[in-house]
């Protein structure tokens, strides 16, 4: 078991500039999610780790060694690829076992190993077959197991889950948690699934355009995004966002928007408010003229267990809310209002900062460039 | 599917397979029947409307021929040493501009050169270059020291055959190099780069993944050079004419069916090189299972 660290991580191919200047503590035993939408730059963050991609600058640490020029071979990690990467013309008893037979480890031991890693992932009746002859689930199994048995330090997953079909990535997604509870291995695991992120990891790391855009658990990330793109990113539906002006502050109305909306402060007196942001569980639909901003009910979606409303605020934006109960169908399509807690409120400012109530914005994102 | 749609299916699927079967029919059972109807005749070239059967005469005949089968032994020493060479060569060379390496595009390019040159002009070029007199080849081995005098390389009995398999690999070596490459493309670099994490050294990696990987390329590679080299017939011929050191099968067949107008032995010649072959591709797919590789 180890800790990673990376200090001032960049990369770039030829000219083009994927990851810049990364600096990264991930504990040991810590189940650590890179998280961002695709082209963000997390697998190759995940690589350079790994080894399979040497860093452009910067230094990768594992166990506190100094690795950014030590081959992907010598780091001792296991890394487990969307695709699997089984070695087609092997047994899944050979992919399992391959990697210790260059370790001197003796036949027998070797198959040792193997039955039991194959037991626990529950693939002990499939070692004579091959790769081909798996469903998509036993193969990552196997994929998994090729990783287990060498007792890395680190675990690098890379989207394991991304070729699976839901129900299997639900259950794979329970095992892999429980992998990690049972090994206390550091892991590291990169997906573009934002709730795949929320349910597997200690501490979530945000990437965008190659930089980190903020570390934390699954639950400061939801209460507390530092920016809008987090704020955006993380929470399914995503969070609802709407451009706002501020106007000169000459009575209470600091804030006002689309839909007769008005709130009566401004977080931040030098700063001003470009957009508010508000997630689909902290709003309520309520007949006009009892709310605070007018919409269109255009939309519902049931979904059995709940239900979302669909409203268009102002002119072009189109605004998700969660609604416990379904409403009556006669208001589909009929004006209607939203209203809210002040307190269930995100401001940004236009460069995408997060504006706290408290004055200062959260200083995550302090360089902007 | 009812009864008609199922008709009307084979219909238009023999449709489709009209135009194959008659160039087929054409171009290769009927000259070929033709061949093996005058292996039972004792045809002449000059008219071979004349003959009566004379059964399997013309194919003992050659059978009992000692220089049939001092073709046979050049055509199968070429053919197992000049392959043997190629495939190595184009393993190594693939392996080499499959990686990453400055000038890559510009290499796989300028490897194919060769195999686009036609082989009388390659083995005139060459020939020229071995020329004993005026090569450039015994020029440069003279001026760097290792000869005192030109070597006759096309004239020697004993240096031809290694000449022929010289040219042969020259002029061959880029298709090998271009179906093993395909075939290494196939792999996902993935499965390298799992490899590569879970520390398997670099000849274990080659040994154990890129080989067996490699082997349904390698073994369609092998098995078109092969058929390719037992019926070798331009670069000998053009080299040597019919010298008895480097004459194939197919410089026997033809020197019966043209230089002697033995229409019906030339024949029976012909034959014999068509069962080789077909015995040697039945080996060769046998052996390497190729039919079950491709299916996988």
């Amino acid at each position: 078991m180890a800790s990673v660290s990376m200090e001032s991580v960049s990369k770039s191919f030829g000219t083009h500039s994927v990851i810049h200047d990364v600096d990264l503590k991930i504990d040991d035993g810590e189940f650590v999610v890179f998280v961002g939408p695709s082209g963000c730059g997390k697998s190759t963050l995940l690589r350079i780790v790994a080894g399979l991609i040497s860093a452009s600058s910067g230094t990768v640490k594992i166990g506190g060694d100094d690795v950014t020029d030590v081959p992907a071979s010598k780091r001792g990690v296991a890394f487990v690829f969307q695709s699997y990467a089984l070695y087609p013309h092997m047994t899944v008893a050979r992919n399992i076992g391959f990697a210790l037979e260059t370790m001197g480890i003796r036949r027998d031991a070797i198959a040792q190993k193997v039955q039991q890693v194959a037991r626990m992932l529950k693939v002990d009746h499939l070692l004579n077959r091959r790769p081909r002859e798996l469903s998509g689930g036993q193969r990552q199994r196997v994929a998994i197991g090729r990783a287990l048995v060498r007792q890395p330090e680190i675990f690098l997953f890379d989207e394991p889950l991304s070729n699976l079909d839901a129900d299997l990535r639900m259950e794979m997604r329970m095992e892999i948690a429980k992998l990690h509870d049972d090994l206390k291995t550091t892991m590291i695991y990169v997906t573009h699934d934002q709730s795949e992120a929320m349910t597997l990891a200690d501490r979530i790391v945000v990437l965008n355009h190659g930089r980190i855009e903020q570390i934390g658990t699954p639950s400061e990330l939801y209460r507390q995004p530092g920016n809008r793109f987090v704020a955006g990113f993380i929470g399914s539906p995503r969070m609802n966002f709407l451009a706002v002006e501020t106007p000169a502050a000459h009575d209470d109305e600091h804030i006002v928007g689309p839909g007769g909306l008005a709130i009566g402060r401004s977080p931040s007196d030098s700063i001003p408010v470009a957009e508010i942001g508000i997630r689909p569980e902290a709003l309520r639909l309520v007949p006009t003229g009892t709310g605070r901003l007018d919409c269109m009910l255009e939309r519902v979606e049931d979904l059995g267990h709940e239900h979302f409303a669909y409203c268009r605020v102002g002119s072009g934006t189109l605004w998700v809310v969660r609604l416990p109960a379904a409403p009556n169908t006669d208001t589909i399509g009929k004006p209607a209002a939203l209203t809210f807690d002040d307190h269930s409120l995100f401001f940004f400012a236009a460069d995408g900062r997060r504006l706290l109530p408290s004055a200062e914005p959260l200083g995550v994102r302090s360089a902007l460039s | 599917m009812s009864a008609r749609l199922v008709r009307r299916d084979h219909l238009a699927a023999w449709l489709f397979l009209v135009p194959v079967i008659a160039s087929m029919l054409v171009v290769a059972v009927w000259p070929l029947g033709r061949t093996f109807f005058f292996a039972f005749t004792d045809a002449f070239l000059d008219d071979p409307s004349v003959y009566s059967m004379v059964g399997i005469d013309n194919l003992i005949e050659v059978f009992n021929d000692h220089t049939w089968w001092l073709a046979v032994r050049n055509t199968l020493t070429f053919t197992v040493i000049s392959v043997a060479i190629e495939t190595a060569l184009g393993l190594a060379i693939a392996l080499l501009i499959n990686e990453a390496i400055p000038g890559r595009g510009l290499a796989r390019a300028a490897i194919l050169v060769p195999w686009a040159i036609p082989v009388v002009v390659s083995t005139k070029i060459w020939e020229w270059m071995l020329n004993d007199q005026f090569g450039v080849i015994n020029k440069l081995l003279e001026a760097l020291g290792f000869i005192d005098h030109g070597v006759a390389w096309t004239a020697s009995g004993s240096l031809i055959m290694g000449v022929v398999i010289f040219i042969d690999v020259w002029m061959t070596t880029p298709f090998m190099v271009l179906l093993i490459l395909a075939g290494l493309q196939m792999i996902s670099q993935e499965i390298f780069e799992a490899a590569e994490v879970d520390g398997i050294p670099a000849w274990k990696r080659f040994w154990s993944i890129t080989l067996p990987m490699l082997r349904p390329a390698i073994g369609v590679a092998v098995l078109f050079r092969t058929l390719d080299a037992l019926r070798m017939f331009d670069l000998s011929y053009v080299l040597a004419a019919s010298n008895e050191k480097v004459m194939t099968v197919s410089i026997y067949a033809r020197d019966r069916l043209i230089s002697f107008q033995e229409l019906g032995v030339g024949s029976a010649a012909s034959t014999w090189v068509f069962l080789l072959v077909a015995l040697v591709a039945i080996i060769i797919i046998g052996a390497l299972r190729l039919d079950r590789a491709a299916g996988h």
